[in-house]
């Protein structure tokens, strides 16, 4: 049960812009194992966009993968043809999207569409829509068979959002990776589709690689969790570990900031002072120093290492490491 | 297939519903009826010549009068249109198909191909219209193929242009990304998700350019570059009644008339066509 599924080491992607070489990503390093569900947490403009996009090789133009690999069932996939990659796509891999008003073609059906991504299979079209109506059904869908002939503008954020998620999972994908699928969506249908991802990934049994900025979320869904800031991999670890004892700085200023979190009315909510640093032109030493409160002098030189502090958790500050900070 | 045909009731329906939209519904469907059974219609011969009845008035024998060969004007209306249709009809779908096909693979290809499909399609929009016409007729002669060879050459560009600039709008559109991610290849992605995107705009854009071809080629008839005589052309209608003009005046209503009400006619089913196509529009109703 506990085999790794994914796995990326040292994953360092670039985007070449004209201020020059911008480190999207730097020394990413973590796994996912089979039927386990995985958080990403981090604020807008961390890498987690640049990452999902990297997994399943979609991205832009301007991309170069500078160092590192992406095991996928033990398969570096960065060297991989375009080809053996589609064939990968939503077969092995799938993904919903943020935004569900965006991620449907307004002018097919959405059987159509749930015809359409059953390319690969020998089905009869008669078979393939009677799957797209039993995975409809599956995510809660009501009268799925005459469903499957509107257009997406007849469903409701949530709906639209339920079905990406029985397109995604149509395949029995083995990592199903949900990019914000609950940002776009108020809380009560949030609470829907999250209890609906939990119940789906136990009936098919796959890995979520779940991002969202909602360490609320993060808390109920995930069984670990990895917190990345400016394109890097901070703390990672079980998620109530992380939670209730965080070893970074910013993980712990991050849950501070948590509206969940904050018990006294408080005028003014709490925040993170000060900005992401520039990726084209990184600081020295730490990435996180010039907005922590308690930067050591060691931290203006030299970055800090994921370090295992114990079992299950990693965290790069140099806080953790006696010796410099004694 | 059910669904299309409930598809394109609906479309019509909503077409019908707006008067501009009704009036342009009933000219085209009245001058395409025509059109296909002139056969039928014609009361008269329309390139028989009866030299005794020449240049007369509107009558019960002869509708819209007669020319200076004795042809019985109203017969020649109706055959012009089946001229102009089989002119306009070709040319434009042509032009199309092959400009929605050049076009896409511009908008999703790479960027090299999409700068030579743009210095072609830049290439021929720099020809003038009715001079490249006069180049073609000089080397291959006038006819009805020249025509419609013509004007679908130069209206490839058009539709290339609209083909290529929606496909590059859709190309980074999230569903299009989401259809990607679930491993659609490029055909699956044109053919299947963008086709159906793109082919109500150009659809559009047709029937709004039926007319300037009808004009065109009545244009280019009236220069005598169009289809030959003796075979009635709206244009070649307005041509002799230019010349006699001064005996009588029912040549030039007879060939400027339609062309009139076939360019009211197209232009308004056109525009009614858009507002109901236009899927941002039809969401609202």
């Amino acid at each position: 049960m506990s085999d790794t599924l994914l796995q990326i080491d040292n994953l360092g992607v670039d985007y070449e812009t004209a201020r020059g070489d911008l480190k999207a990503l730097r020394d990413i390093t973590f796994d996912v194992n089979r039927g386990e569900i995985v958080g990403i947490v981090g604020e807008s403009g961390c890498g987690k966009s640049t990452l999902i996009s990297s997994i399943l090789r979609l991205t832009a133009p301007n991309t170069r993968f500078r160092q590192g690999e992406i095991r996928f069932k033990g398969q570096d996939l960065l060297p991989l043809s375009e080809r053996r990659m589609r064939a990968l796509r939503g077969e092995d891999i799938s993904i919903v999207f943020q935004d569900p008003m965006q991620t449907h073609n307004p002018v097919l059906t959405i059987g159509q569409q749930m015809l359409d991504i059953q390319h690969r299979s020998k089905a009869s079209k008669a078979e393939k829509r009677a799957r797209a109506a039993k995975m409809l059904g599956a995510v809660g869908i009501p009268d799925p068979e005459a469903r499957l002939d509107q257009f997406p503008h007849e469903f409701s954020g949530g709906m639209r959002q339920r079905i990406a998620i029985a397109m995604a999972l149509m395949s029995e994908p083995d990592l199903l990776i949900a990019d914000e699928p609950t940002t776009a969506l108020d809380a009560t249908l949030e609470v829907q589709i999250i209890e609906r991802l939990q119940e789906l990934q136990q009936q098919f049994d796959c890995a979520i690689l779940f991002i969202s900025h909602h360490l609320g979320v993060i808390a109920e869904l995930c069984d670990r969790v990895v917190v990345m800031y400016a394109g890097a991999v901070i703390e990672s670890g079980d998620v109530r570990e992380i939670f209730h004892n965080p070893k970074h700085p910013y993980t712990r200023r991050l849950i501070d900031c948590d509206p969940g979190h904050i018990k006294t009315r408080a005028r003014v909510l709490p925040t993170i002072p000060g900005e992401v640093p520039d990726l084209a032109n990184l600081p020295e030493g730490c990435i996180f120093r010039d907005r922590c409160d308690q930067a050591l002098p060691c931290c203006a030189h030299q970055v800090p290492p994921l370090t295992q502090l114990q079992e299950g958790h990693r965290a790069a500050c140099w806080l953790n490491h006696e010796e410099v900070s004694a | 297939m059910s669904k299309s045909r409930s598809e394109l009731s609906l479309i019509l329906t909503g077409v019908a519903r707006d008067p501009l939209g009704l009036m342009g519904l009933i000219i085209v469907g009245t001058i395409i009826f025509c059109a296909l059974f002139a056969a039928w219609i014609t009361p008269h011969d329309p390139i028989g010549m009866n030299i005794k009845d020449r240049l007369q008035g509107p009558s019960l024998t002869y509708l819209l009068g007669t020319d200076q060969l004795g042809r019985d004007t109203f017969s020649r209306v109706i055959m012009g249109g089946q001229v102009a249709l089989k002119v306009a009809l070709p040319a434009v779908f042509g032009a199309m198909i092959i400009g929605l096909t050049l076009g896409m693979i511009a908008g999703y290809g790479p960027k090299w191909l999409d700068n030579l499909l743009m210095l072609f399609f830049d290439t021929i929009r720099s020809f003038p219209t009715v001079m490249f016409a006069l180049a073609v007729v000089a080397l291959v002669g006038p006819s009805l193929q020249t025509v419609v060879f013509v004007v679908m050459a130069t209206s490839i560009p058009t539709y290339g242009r609209v083909a290529r600039t929606q496909t590059l709008t859709l190309r980074n559109s999230e569903f299009i990304l989401a259809e990607r991610s679930m491993g659609a290849g490029m055909a699956r992605i044109l053919g299947v998700h963008m086709l159906p995107n793109i082919i109500g705009v150009l659809a559009v854009l047709a029937a709004m350019d039926i007319p300037t071809v009808i004009a065109l080629e009545a244009g280019l008839s009236f220069l005598g570059l169009g289809v030959k005589p003796p075979t009635p052309s709206w244009g070649a209608l307005l041509k002799d009644g230019y010349a006699l003009i001064r005996q009588t005046p029912w040549l030039v209503v007879g060939g400027g008339l339609p062309i009139i009400l076939a360019t009211l006619g197209f232009t308004f089913l056109g525009e009614s066509l858009r507002d109901v196509v236009d899927p941002k529009l039809r969401k609202q109703r």
